[in-house]
C-alpha cells in the first residue's frame, strides 16, 4: 500500500527497520537499553545528583556558595 | 569547604573520571575512522555498482554499528561526573564548557542518529545516492561531534575568550570565536581525528589479515586492505604532521607539560629530542623530585628546532619553570603563587564588600576584574593561590615521559606497517606474506593503547590543573565523601567490564560469521 504522508513514511521506515533487525542488531539493542537503564535510572538517580542544583534553589545562592569556596583561606592550601 | 577536601577524594574522583574516559575512548576513535573508511567503500560501490563492494561495505558497517551502539552515550557518564564530583569546576567554567558540549549533544543526536538509521535500515529502501550521502553525513557528523568535545577540553588547557565575573563566581564567554578557534582546539581536533583514522585502518588491516590467515573471505580481505592501507598511510602522515604542530603549541602554552613529555629538567639552547630514555629517581628538594635520565638516545638540537624553528632557541626545563629563569623572562612558580593569592584577596574583598553592602567598593572591585592589567598579571594566576608549594606545578613526569614516547613509537610503527601493507597489496603478494599477516593481527590492540596513551599525556600533563593556571583539581572537586566515589568507581568498573565483554563477544561473533549477507 502506498503511503504518501512523509511523517508516516519516516515512522514506517523506522518500524520496518526495527522489525527486521538481524540477530546481532537485537543483541546490540538489548545492550543499549540495559546500558541506558543503568545509566539514567540507577546511576543518575541514585549516585550522580547535580550537587549545586540539588543543594541550592537559585543561581545567586550557587554563586554565593562558590564565592565562599573560592575565597576561604585555609591552612591546607594557603 | 575546601579545607574538608581530602586528597583521597581528589584521587578517587580523578581515577573515576580516568576510568570513564578511558572506557569511552575505546569506542570513539574507531567510530571516527571507520566511518570514513565506510565512505570510501560505499563510494566504490556507488561508482562501480559492484555487489562485492556492497558486501564489503555492509560487513564493515556491521562492525561499525556494534562499536557505535555500545559506545554511544558512554560519554554522558562524564557529564554526570561533572555535576557530582566536579561541581565547583563546572560552575567556575560556566557556559564556556557547557556551550560546546550542548552543541555536540544536539548535533550528535540529530545528525548522527538520523543518518545512522538510514545507513542501517535504508539499504534497498532509499536511493543509492541518498544512502551514500547518509554515510557521508554520519562520518562528517561523528567527526564534527568530536570537534565540540575537543574545543571544551582545549579550553581547559588554554582558557581563552572569557571573563571572570566575581558576582556569579564563574567565567562568562566573551568570544565564541576565540573559544572555537583556540589554536589548541584546532590542533587537538586534527590530531585526534587523524589518530582515529589510523586506528580504524589498523583495525581493518588486522581483521582482514585474520581472514587471509584463515583462508576465508579472500576477496573482501584483499580489497579492504587495499583501502585501509592507503587511507591509513596518508592518515598516519597527517597524524605525524598534526602531532608536530600540536607539540609546538603545547611547548608554547603548556611548557610544563612539554618539559615533562621530554623529561627535560634543565632548560637548554640546542635542546635535543629524546628518542629513547630511561628515568630513575634523583634527588628531592622542596617536594620536587628530579628524575635522572640514565640512558638517552637523542637527536641534538632537534627539540629547539621543533619548538621554535631555530636550533639555538632556548627550551625551558622543569627547573626553569619551577624556580624561574631571569635571563629568559620565566617567572618562578613562587611568584605566580603570590600573584594568585593577590587575585584571590581581591575576590575576597569583593565578597566582603557585597556582604557589607558597600556598593561603591563593589563596583570599584568589579571593574578591577575587567581591567586588562589585573587579568593578565594577577587573575591569570588565580589557581596558583590554591597550591601548597611551588613544586605542586610539576605533574607525574615518569608517566608522561613514557606514555608520550611509547605513543610516538607506536605511531611510527603503524606508519611502517601501513606502508608495507600498501606495498604488498599493490604487488598482490600480501596473502602470501603470512609473517606480515600474523604481525598485523598480533598488533591489533596497539592502536587502542596508543590512542589512550595520547589522552594520558594530555590529561596527566595538565595536572595539577583542571583549568590551566586558574583552577587546580583540589579546588574544583565537590565536597562529597571519598567512599561515595569509591562505590561508584567499583560500579563503573563492573558495568564497563560487562559492556566491554558484551561488545567484544558480539563483534567477534560477527567477524567469525564474515560477510554473509544479512539484510538489516
Amino acid at each position: 500500500m502506498m503511503v504518501n504522508n512523509p511523517i508516516r513514511k519516516v515512522i514506517n521506515f523506522y518500524l520496518e527497520g526495527f522489525r527486521n533487525l538481524p540477530d546481532w542488531g537485537v543483541k546490540v539493542w538489548v545492550v543499549i537499553i540495559f546500558k541506558l537503564f543503568i545509566m539514567f535510572f540507577i546511576l543518575k538517580l541514585f549516585f550522580f545528583p547535580d550537587l549545586l542544583k540539588r543543594d541550592f534553589g537559585s543561581d545567586s545562592e550557587r554563586s554565593k556558595y562558590m564565592l565562599e569556596q573560592l575565597t576561604t583561606k585555609t591552612e591546607k592550601y594557603d | 569547604m575546601i579545607e574538608n577536601i581530602d586528597l583521597s577524594l581528589v584521587n578517587w574522583s580523578r581515577a573515576q573520571f580516568a576510568l570513564t574516559a578511558i572506557y569511552h575512548w575505546l569506542f570513539v576513535p574507531l567510530t571516527l575512522g571507520l566511518s570514513f573508511i565506510l565512505v570510501i567503500m560505499e563510494t566504490k560501490y556507488y561508482r562501480t555498482g559492484s555487489e562485492v563492494w556492497k558486501k564489503i561495505t555492509k560487513f564493515w558497517m556491521k562492525l561499525f554499528g556494534i562499536n557505535f551502539a555500545i559506545g554511544v552515550a558512554t560519554g554522558i557518564i562524564l557529564e554526570f561526573e561533572f555535576g557530582t564530583n566536579w561541581s565547583k569546576y563546572s560552575w567556575f567554567a560556566g557556559d564556556i564548557f557547557g556551550a560546546p558540549l550542548a552543541v555536540e549533544g544536539i548535533m550528535a543526536f540529530f545528525l548522527e542518529s538520523t543518518f545512522v538509521a538510514v545507513m542501517f535500515f535504508g539499504w534497498g529502501k532509499v536511493s543509492k545516492k541518498f544512502h551514500l550521502a547518509s554515510t557521508w553525513l554520519v562520518a562528517i557528523g561523528a567527526n564534527l561531534s568530536a570537534l565540540w568535545i575537543l574545543v571544551a577540553n582545549a579550553w581547559m588547557e588554554n582558557p581563552v575568550g572569557m571573563l571572570f565575573n566575581p558576582e556569579t563566581a564563574r567565567n562568562e564567554m566573551q568570544s565564541f570565536r576565540a573559544v572555537l578557534f583556540n589554536p589548541v582546539a584546532m590542533e587537538k581536533f586534527f590530531h585526534t581525528i587523524t589518530s582515529g583514522f589510523v586506528l580504524a585502518s589498523m583495525f581493518v588491516l588486522s581483521i582482514s589479515s585474520w581472514f587471509l590467515l584463515k583462508n576465508r573471505e579472500k576477496e573482501m580481505a584483499l580489497k579492504s586492505i587495499a583501502i585501509a592501507s592507503v587511507f591509513g598511510f596518508f592518515s598516519s602522515v597527517a597524524l605525524i604532521f598534526t602531532g608536530d604542530i600540536s607539540v609546538r603549541t603545547i611547548a608554547e602554552v603548556e611548557p610544563v607539560k612539554f618539559a615533562a613529555m621530554e623529561a627535560l629538567y634543565e632548560g637548554d639552547r640546542q635542546a635535543g629530542l629524546t628518542l629513547l630514555g630511561f628515568l630513575k629517581d634523583g634527588s628531592e628538594r622542596d617536594g620536587f623530585k628530579e628524575k635522572d635520565i640514565v640512558a638517552r638516545i637523542e637527536i641534538p638540537g632537534l627539540l629547539s628546532v621543533m619548538t621554535a624553528g631555530d636550533r639555538d632557541a632556548f627550551v625551558p626545563g622543569l627547573k626553569d619553570l619551577l624556580y624561574g629563569n631571569e635571563e629568559y623572562g620565566i617567572m618562578p612558580a613562587s611568584e605566580k603563587i603570590e600573584r594568585g593569592k593577590g587575585a584571590r584577596e581581591v575576590l575576597a574583598s569583593y565578597k566582603e564588600a557585597v556582604e557589607s553592602g558597600d556598593e561603591l567598593l563593589v563596583s570599584e572591585l568589579r571593574l578591577k576584574f575587567e581591567d586588562r592589567d589585573f587579568q593578565e598579571n594577577w587573575f591569570r594566576y588565580f589557581g596558583y593561590s590554591f597550591l601548597k608549594r611551588p613544586a605542586d606545578i610539576i605533574p607525574n613526569v615518569h608517566a608522561i615521559f613514557y606514555s608520550f614516547h611509547l605513543m610516538v613509537f607506536l605511531g611510527f610503527l603503524f606508519t611502517l606497517v601501513l606502508v608495507m601493507a600498501w606495498y604488498f597489496s599493490y604487488k598482490k603478494t600480501i596473502d602470501k606474506k603470512r609473517w606480515f599477516l600474523r604481525s598485523a593481527l598480533f598488533i591489533f590492540p596497539l592502536p587502542f593503547l596508543a590512542s589512550e596513551l595520547g589522552w594520558l599525556v594530555t590529561e596527566m600533563g595538565r595536572q595539577p590543573w583542571l583549568i590551566r593556571d586558574l583552577l587546580p583539581v583540589t579546588a574544583g572537586v565537590s565536597n562529597i565523601s571519598a567512599s561515595a566515589v569509591q562505590t561508584t568507581f567499583v560500579l563503573f568498573a563492573l558495568l564497563f567490564t560487562a559492556l566491554l565483554i558484551a561488545e567484544v563477544s558480539i563483534m567477534v561473533r560477527q567477524i567469525k560469521d564474515g560477510s554473509k549477507i544479512e539484510e538489516v
